[in-house]
């Protein structure tokens, strides 16, 4: 990689080569029968990590376990559920 | 034009000359009238730039760094505790090599509280990769920042401008102001090469993982340091223009000079008459004035003192457990060098204390018995304290 003045990146779109899925202790999964699509959790989402749909996707390789979707789901449709188990 | 100005006046004037952009700023005494200043030529008109008051220096630099990003000319001030408040914004300024340029109206840091002069804040932040220039009188002050300007712009690196509070920020005196545009001319707009700009994004201060984090710090330091060629042609292309240039150093009676005084800001101006005295009898004895502070001018100072049999130098600041932060460098300049003087430090003016010819004269009699001698008894002094404080154990 050529390092720029000021350590600048200057090629857009880069963000998606951080594969931030590797942090997650904690992953979120989606109870298919409480989803209604509304999107809450797309909004707040901070990576490009859970889709909009019924039932939200969520994209294991950037979600990073953060658990913001979980915490703002109005319908408790997510559960956050430690990494190795269920 | 000639014109009678505060060195604060200076310095507003010289940031309107270079039709700065975005200006923030918190207000700080003795750094205030400058921001007052520049606020009024925005009200009035006199000044097309955008203004931003925030609720404090770590705003300010924030602000500045923000609209430097997106490639505005930009513009702040401050003192004391408001640099020691910008101080982690300072280093991501120098970190994403955004030409910032800013004057810093030296004042004492607080604890005891202090408002008047002395250099222990722009010393503080020495490292943070932002060259330093130290004024003498208010013509360096408005003449600095119009090259730092050009610095900045054409280094990629931000600039302080520090001069010393009261003694210069409320002082007036004959300032030649330059004409706009001769001013123009020698500062023409400027552009960043990667602006923040929707249309062409970019990502700026990325996380620099240890693969390479160390290499995008040595290309810091290696800016910083080349930046001394840089500043001396800029010195001399003002001077080309507008008749006057400073250089990194400056020698005052130095060439053959025994016993050489070196310091920087106002306490040249005092050292001067001085030297001129001891010349009328004869005694040999000079002034090596530091400008460039950061990046320090090596060279140029071994070039200067190797010749003299003791330097004394004088500064208000300390850093406290080692000496003068001023004293640390020039006595490193020499380390690999055979030829070299005694090396003596006098810490003086601190909090606004006067530093009188007097103590000058105290300064220039130990390094003058160190030259005869050969002996230094003691590397590092104070001048002028009121009580035998120094080497007293502390009573618990
Ligand atoms: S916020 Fe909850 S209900 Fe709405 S889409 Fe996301 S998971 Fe489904
Ligand atoms: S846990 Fe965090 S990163 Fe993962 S999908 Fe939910 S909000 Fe996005």
């Amino acid at each position: 990689m050529r390092i720029t003045v000021g350590a600048i990146v200057t090629d857009a779109g880069n963000t998606a080569q951080t594969e931030t899925g590797s942090w997650r202790t904690f992953r979120p999964v989606v109870d298919a029968k409480k989803c209604t699509g509304c999107g809450i959790c797309w909004i707040f989402c901070p990576e490009p990590a859970i889709g909009e749909g019924k039932p939200a996707v969520v994209d294991y390789k950037y979600c990073k376990g953060c658990g913001i979707c979980a915490n703002e789901c109005p319908f408790k449709a997510i559960t956050m559920v430690p990494e190795g188990r269920g | 034009m000639k014109q009678i100005l505060t060195g604060n006046e200076a310095a507003a004037i010289a940031a309107k000359l270079a039709r700065v952009k975005v200006i923030s700023a918190y207000p700080i005494t003795p750094q205030t009238a400058i921001v007052e200043k520049l606020a009024e030529f925005v009200a009035d008109g006199e000044l097309e730039a955008e203004f931003m008051k925030v609720e404090s220096e770590h705003s300010a630099m924030s602000a500045c760094i923000g609209a430097a990003a997106a490639g505005a000319r930009t513009f702040t001030a401050t003192s004391s505790q408001g640099l020691m408040l910008m101080s982690e914004m300072l280093y991501i300024a120098s970190g994403l090599r955004l030409p910032v340029v800013m004057a810093n109206a030296n004042r004492a840091l607080s604890s005891p509280l202090n408002i008047w002069c002395d250099q222990q804040d722009s010393m503080a932040v020495r490292d943070s990769g932002w060259v330093q220039l130290y004024c003498e009188d208010n013509q360096e002050i408005l003449d600095s920042i119009l090259q730092a300007y050009r610095v900045a712009e054409e280094l990629l690196l931000p600039v302080m401008v520090c001069f010393d509070g009261y003694i210069l920020s409320h002082t007036a005196e004959p300032v030649d102001v330059p004409e706009q545009g001769e001013v123009d001319k020698f500062l023409p707009p400027y552009e960043l090469p990667h602006p923040l700009d929707p249309e062409r994004p970019v990502t700026m201060g990325p996380v620099g993982v240890p693969e390479y984090y160390q290499e995008i710090r040595c290309m810091l330091q290696e800016a910083v340091r080349v930046a001394e060629d840089k500043i001396a042609e800029i010195d001399r292309a003002f001077g080309r223009r507008f008749g006057r240039r400073y250089g990194l150093i400056e020698r005052y009676r130095s060439d053959d000079a025994e016993v050489v005084l070196l310091t920087l800001g106002s306490l040249s101006g005092t050292a001067r008459g001085l030297i001129d005295r001891y010349r009328k009898r004869g005694e040999k004895v000079g002034l090596v004035k530091l400008r460039v502070f950061r990046p320090f001018p090596f060279g140029e100072l071994i070039d200067a003192l190797g010749h003299a049999k003791a330097v004394a130098v004088l500064e208000k600041d300390v850093s406290l457990g080692s000496g003068g932060a001023l004293f640390i460098d020039a006595a490193a300049a020499f380390i690999d060098v055979a030829r070299r003087p005694l090396m003596l430090n006098f810490i003086c003016g601190l909090g606004g204390r006067d530093v009188t010819q007097l103590d000058i004269r105290e300064a220039i009699r130990v390094a003058g018995r160190a030259a005869e001698t050969g002996v230094v008894r003691r590397a590092v002094r104070w001048l002028g304290l009121r009580e035998k404080i120094v080497g007293l154990r502390p009573k618990l």
